[in-house]
């Protein structure tokens, strides 16, 4: 294998776990502030695509559509919130699940309703199709899409913004009261009502804006947030919930774990096993590589790698 | 206290009024109907393949001066427990003599080894796996379009032909991805580059598209039906490789054509039917399409069409009662396909012609034309392994 090669699947790895940041952060602030699991925020990530998907189809601006995707699902996370969420804050979690996964029927009932259900498709915008070479030799033919850079860069901006707001604001000085001690803050005078829903909508906009991302690589459809959950919950607990740091670390690995076991498990188990079976056992195995890293890293840390109240 | 004893009578209430709605929806069919069950994909990443058949299927019942057919349909939304939930309620509530409709093979697994011993027939517009071609063929099982292997088969016998030495094979991991990667495999001479199973379903091939283009391969050789197909081809184009890719018509066939784009323009694809293809049947069966639907139809859609027909065909001669009578009518094969003649084989799967096709722009419609005959007068391996005559 070239380096070039490993670059390009390093990449890979980096902009998968950047699309699960996206959706991680938010998801991750709710449970370690609020306290609650909110199943539903995958559905806001297909809101978030089918806002994108709407727009940028009525305006030919894929700009547009990004802007679209991460309004579109602030606006309907804080509708959420509102309604339902804030009737949840005191109850257990199984309440919790029941009624947030009541929201993602709904929710898929409600898309497919207005949006029928057969899947919609974006292209790439032609100002970031296209591929950079990767590697300067003449008949090396390694290079990555311009786009899966863009996401990845856009993740980045995005994890230095949130550490920037919670570390270096009055907004997220609150937000670290009132993940440590949320009685005490609101004895204090602070609205805590009103740092909730903005945490909320919040996580709900970073969920949108990651499914606008990749509604052009893949399609638009009914239910494709519940996959994305299920991975964005175990960055989590991988993470140590409630912790944004913890988010991003645990993302990256993932997102790395999960790339470079498709790249390497065949290989590795050609060296076992006959070579007939080879393809369809790695491709099994492969599949479930992140869960054995959540089992091993909750064996060894059972708080996650970054407990937030530590 | 008050209000659970009126939220029980509301549900009560709901209860007793769609029971009642079942009733009446179960007395309304005579005796003498046929009732025909389909189980398909109409939602999520495969949904345009089950409305295609749906469609096709509809089409040829509408075209027909038999009145007597009452056709169910219902979504399995691509979830093989669904798949056999609806088959049950099909069989056990609704008394359906004729099952038909499944795409995907892992669904097909689910449900037809089981309904066909329950005396039900199943006439499959999609869904060939070789587990129901070879040993576990049945006599009331028919497939009207291929068994999983063929169209992969006969690319594979293209890259001979056109001296292709080292291709990159790619399918998801499920029972017709495996088929597929085998007939491919089964006639190709050359060496392969490399070998993957992706997730049914995945939506990103970014790994695989880096492994291929780091092969050193000369050609792709993919199976990923539906949305998947969508997907790894823009992600494909995106990715600078130049590495020609080729595949079944599933792929690049009409339904999906628009979506998948330009990056398609050029690429060789294997099918059994092609709207080109020059016989009274065809022309009348794109003709009578494009005006019900204001579109070209699909390989599904003429696959749902012959469906439809073959069950027409065998009623003329027997009503479904018989079922001795019935299951030789619908051997006999006795319509006119669109695709041309074809029989079936000793497993109830057909024998025929296997064409290459390329995809061209007509106009601004990306379509399909065929540039040759890939294996003539073709049945599948498994045949021998069926004990049927």
């Amino acid at each position: 294998m070239t380096a070039a090669l490993f670059l390009e699947q390093l990449l890979n790895g980096l902009q998968l776990g950047m699309t699960l940041f996206l959706m991680s952060a938010g998801l991750t602030l709710v449970f370690g502030v609020m306290g609650l699991i909110n199943l539903a925020h995958g559905s806001l990530y297909m809101i978030g695509a089918f806002c994108c998907a709407t727009i940028t189809t009525m305006t030919g601006s894929f700009l547009l559509g990004l802007l679209a995707g991460f309004v579109g699902a602030a606006i309907a996370g804080l509708i959420i919130e509102v309604v339902v969420i804030r009737k949840l804050y005191d109850r257990d979690h199984l309440d919790q699940v029941l009624a947030t996964f009541a929201l993602i029927l709904i929710i898929s009932e409600g898309t497919s309703w207005i949006f029928g259900s057969s899947p919609l498709y974006l292209s790439i915008p032609s100002w970031l199709s296209g591929s950079i070479p990767l590697s300067f030799e003449e008949d090396s033919n390694s290079s990555y899409p311009i786009y899966r850079l863009v996401i990845i860069a856009i993740g980045l901006i995005i994890a230095y913004s949130l550490y920037l707001l919670i570390t270096k604001t009055r907004l997220g000085m609150r937000i670290r009261a009132g993940e440590s001690d949320r009685e005490m803050i609101a004895a204090l005078g602070v609205n805590i009502r009103v740092i909730y829903s903005l945490i909320f909508a919040l996580g709900a906009a970073l969920a949108g804006l990651a499914g606008s991302l990749v509604s052009t690589l893949y399609s638009v459809e009914v239910g494709m947030g519940e996959p994305v959950l299920i991975l964005a919950l175990v960055v989590i607990v991988i993470g140590g919930i409630g912790s944004v740091k913890g988010a991003l670390v645990a993302s990256i690995l993932v997102g790395l774990v999960d790339t470079l076991g498709r790249v390497f498990l065949p290989n590795i188990l050609a060296l076992f096993i006959d070579n007939s079976q080879v393809a369809t056992l790695s491709a099994s195995l492969a599949s479930v590589l992140v869960y054995i890293l959540m089992a091993v890293i909750l064996a060894i840390r059972p708080q996650g790698l970054f407990p937030a109240n530590a | 206290m008050i209000s659970s004893v009126k939220k029980l009578s509301a549900k009560t209430i709901a209860m007793t009024s769609l029971a009642l709605i079942f009733t009446s929806a179960t007395t309304m069919a005579q005796a003498d109907t046929t009732k025909i069950g389909m189980i398909t994909t109409l939602s999520g990443g495969g949904s345009s393949l089950g409305k295609d058949v749906r469609d096709g299927f509809k089409l040829a019942l509408k075209m027909s001066d038999n009145k007597d057919i009452e056709l169910l349909i219902e979504d399995d939304g691509r979830k093989p427990a669904k798949a056999v939930q609806i088959a049950d309620k099909f069989i056990q509530k609704d008394k359906v003599d004729i099952l038909t409709g499944i795409i995907f093979s892992n669904l097909a697994m689910a449900v037809i080894p089981s309904a066909v011993k329950k005396g039900v027939f199943y006439v499959s517009p999609n869904a060939g796996p070789s587990a129901l071609a070879g040993k576990g063929c049945h006599e009331n099982s028919f497939n009207v379009a291929w068994q999983n292997d063929n169209l992969h088969e006969a690319m594979g016998n293209y890259a001979n032909g056109v001296d292709l030495k080292k291709t990159f094979i790619l399918a998801p991991n499920y029972p017709a991805g495996k088929d597929a990667l085998t007939g491919y495999k089964r006639f190709y001479k050359g060496e392969v580059a490399g070998e993957i199973y992706t997730k049914l379903g995945q939506k990103d091939y970014a790994v695989e598209i880096s492994k291929i283009k780091a092969s050193g391969a000369d050609s792709v050789f993919f199976f990923l039906p539906g949305g998947m197909g969508i997907a790894f081809m823009k992600q494909y184009s995106q990715s600078g490789s130049k590495i020609p890719v080729m595949g079944p018509a599933f792929s690049f066939d009409q339904g999906i054509l628009g979506a998948v784009g330009d990056a398609a323009l050029g690429v060789k694809n294997s099918s059994q039917w092609n709207k080109d293809i020059d016989n009274e049947a065809n022309k009348t069966f794109v003709a009578a399409y494009q005006k019900e639907y204001n579109k070209l139809p699909s390989l599904y859609s003429s696959q749902g069409y012959d469906a439809a027909n073959l069950i027409l065909s065998a009623l003329k001669k027997s009503p479904v009662s018989d079922k001795d009578a019935f299951r030789k009518a619908l051997k006999a094969a006795d319509f006119a396909s669109p695709r041309g003649d074809f029989k079936f084989g000793n497993n109830n799967f057909p024998i025929q012609d296997i064409y290459v096709r390329e995809v061209v722009k007509e106009g601004d419609v990306l379509t399909n034309k065929i540039i040759s005959k890939g294996l003539e007068n073709h049945q599948d391996a498994y045949a021998k392994d069926c004990v049927m005559k």
